[in-house]
């Protein structure tokens, strides 16, 4: 328990904690008639689901348990079957999802923001390309005042100090999408480094959690991080503007998301992991990504995965203020009712899950 | 068993409850042992796929890498062993003088409030050190005593081309920070252990020194430290030990870079903070999760060995 929280030490996910909490005592009160979904992984989207989960018990729906232990934990339960759903920021893999009988489909979507703190200079008005943002974190860029980062920045009277890349300590969804989006518009950064949950960083160093990083690039003079745009929008931190690949620069915005999500090509995504990073379009912001729910195909209890289904239904329909107000962008319609499809896939026993009866 | 006995025949035979209450001795006794060589069993056997992949070089490869999937353990083990030692030499004496105040030179009134202090030290829970160390020690490290460092001691010349000493961006966690939480947290073992240490010096000893006209100073070298020198060191080793193995406090201020450090003041990470970090998205069955349980492994015999190294020289002492 432990560090899952300590991943996420925003005050938000205290609240959520403390509502997890409160939501497993009251389901142990024999009162308590409403099934129970549980479910488990993501971090970075906990916080709208336990949100969810919250309303949809007040509106009379099931109750839900989700633990956020981090998306690798997720896919793990939900292979082993001890839960009803999993949540991974990445997708996983289709021979994974063959292999393992479990249908994936995208829940919500969320940004990742890059954050400065460079005395003197509004760290808003600062502008980088992915390129030059893939050169800070090998380390081959190494002071605000270089060159090819004043020449993208003319009206800014950049200082001539170090640049100090902050980085997530523990293995997180986070990273995997910033670097992947690294190393998609950063050759030299896909070489040195790569993309995953965690990897190895030439430079720069690793705090706990969104909050860690924040606090990181907070206290170092020069210092510039990644954090979910949830988390830095929740506590003011300047959040410089990114090259999109129109090569407009974009300061980063829930339209701007949306923009970005609304250029993925879902006909061409399988298994619904439709690729949302660096996307066409003027108003795109670069670093958008959806995260994803795995529920079994072949049930043992086709109930609690009809309840699942149930349940995110409801939250499309009905979540919308929720993600307003934490910062996530829901999924556009058109591509909710693609969700539904692949619910209607769903049939154990030829019975199908979806719609329910 | 020394009953006065009535019955000559019934001393003999042990009453039902005294067999009850050997086996169960016996069986607590056993479970200590069982529980240490099961935990270190299992560690090793996650771990043997680590080891099975890299060999032995595991040990001293330098490169961590969860893309490639090429992990070595030097980088954690160096931070570990750096920021233990580091911690230790700034504890130690510090720790010796509170415990060498406490014993002989503090007013009686003073001694149990700052006994307890000590106490009190060892009891605030680490993530709170962690958390303290992050929002408060880092942001001065960084403002005032790295420059500091790095301007007084430039003339130290480095090693190599690769390990620069005090040079390095002032970004205020590193080695340097996390050791000297290390220090706080292991300054109160060390005070406690070395005030009993001290306490069990023969007072007829001291006495025969000052009677001597020997100085506080002159006893203290001459005659008390080394009566009870082994002692000391295991006092000493009692902190090295936990040191090694603290994690919460450790990810919050090591700056979590898991390669091979420049300086003293450098990001690095240890074995435990690696673990902590990753444990949570390593899967089971896979490298990356039996990687985890290798170092485990490795910080288990490390901090045994340190144990074992304490116990021996308590040991001496006492045979002395």
């Amino acid at each position: 328990m432990l560090i899952p929280l300590v991943r996420r030490l925003t005050p938000r996910s205290l609240g959520v904690a403390l509502a997890a909490l409160a939501i497993t005592a009251s389901a142990l009160t024999p009162e308590a008639q409403a099934q129970n979904i549980t479910g488990a992984g993501a971090t970075f989207p906990a916080p709208i689901y336990s949100s969810w989960g919250e309303d949809y018990a007040k509106d009379g729906g099931d109750r839900l348990n989700y633990q956020a232990l981090g998306s690798g934990a997720g896919v793990t339960q939900i292979i082993n079957r001890t839960v009803d759903f999993g949540a991974s920021d990445s997708p996983v893999a289709p021979e994974r999802l063959e292999k393992e009988q479990l249908l994936q489909f995208p829940a919500v979507i969320g940004a990742v923001v890059v954050i400065v703190n460079v005395p003197g200079v509004d760290g808003t008005k600062i502008r980088l390309n992915g390129e030059l943002l893939g050169e800070i974190y090998v380390g081959r860029i190494r002071l605000w005042d270089d060159p090819k980062i004043t020449a993208l920045n003319p009206a800014l009277k950049l200082p001539k100090i170090p640049i100090s890349p902050a980085y997530r300590a523990d293995s997180s969804g986070t990273t995997s999408i910033f670097t992947k989006y690294l190393s998609a518009v950063s050759p030299v950064f896909k070489e040195r480094t790569g993309a995953g949950n965690s990897v190895a960083w030439r430079t720069g160093l690793g705090a706990p959690g969104n909050a860690g990083v924040a606090a990181a690039v907070k206290n170092i003079k020069g210092g510039i991080g990644y954090v979910e745009f949830a988390y830095a929008a929740e506590n003011g931190m300047q959040a410089l503007q990114l090259a999109n690949a129109n090569g407009k620069f974009i300061s980063p915005s829930e339209p701007a998301f949306v923009a970005a999500a609304a250029q993925a090509d879902w006909d061409k995504a399988k298994n619904m992991a439709a690729n949302m990073l660096n996307m066409p379009g003027d108003m795109s912001w670069p670093i958008v990504s959806s995260t994803y729910i795995l529920v079994p195909r072949n049930p043992k209890d086709p109930a609690r995965t009809q309840s699942v289904l149930k349940f995110f239904d409801w939250a499309f329909r009905n979540g919308r203020p929720t993600a307003d107000r934490l910062h996530y962008m829901m999924l556009p319609p058109e591509v909710q009712e693609r969700v539904r499809t692949q619910w209607a896939t769903l049939a154990p026993a030829g019975k199908p899950l979806w719609p329910p009866a | 068993m020394n009953t006065p006995a009535p019955l000559a025949i019934g001393a003999r035979r042990m009453h039902p409850a005294d067999t009850t209450f050997r086996l169960s001795l016996h069986a607590a006794g056993a479970v200590v042992v069982i529980v240490l060589l099961s935990i270190l069993a299992i560690m090793f056997i996650g771990g043997k796929l680590a080891f099975d992949t890299f060999g032995v070089g595991f040990i001293w490869g330098t490169e961590w890498n969860p893309v490639t999937k090429i992990y070595g353990a030097l980088p954690a083990i160096t931070g570990t062993l750096i920021t233990a030692i580091l911690a230790l030499c700034i504890a130690w004496p510090i720790g010796f003088g509170i415990a060498y105040f406490l014993t002989e030179t503090c007013p009686q009134k003073l001694r149990t409030p700052l006994g307890v202090a000590i106490e009190l030290l060892a009891a605030i829970p680490s993530i709170v050190y962690g958390m303290w160390g992050f929002f408060v020690l880092a942001p001065f490290m960084s403002e005032y005593v790295q420059p500091w460092l790095t301007n007084t001691f430039l003339w130290i010349p480095p090693i190599g081309d690769s390990f620069f000493w005090f040079t390095a961006p002032p970004i205020g966690v590193g080695m340097l920070t996390a050791a000297l939480i290390l220090a706080v947290m292991i300054l109160p073992f060390i005070a406690a252990t070395t005030r009993d240490v001290l306490l069990s010096t023969p007072q007829l000893l001291k006495d025969g020194a000052y009677a001597m006209g020997a100085t506080r100073w002159e006893a203290l070298t001459g005659v008390v430290i080394p009566a009870v020198r082994g002692s000391l060191f295991g006092a000493v080793f009692l902190g090295l030990g936990r040191a090694l193995g603290e994690t919460m406090a450790v990810v919050f201020v090591i700056g979590n870079a898991i390669r091979m450090p420049d300086s003293l003041m450098a990001p690095s990470a240890t074995i435990a903070s690696v673990v902590a970090n990753n444990f949570p998205e390593a899967e089971p069955g896979t490298l990356d999760l039996a990687v985890l349980l290798a170092l485990g492994f490795i910080l288990f015999v490390v901090s045994f060995g340190v144990l074992a190294v304490a116990r021996l020289l308590l040991r001496q002492e006492r045979m002395s």
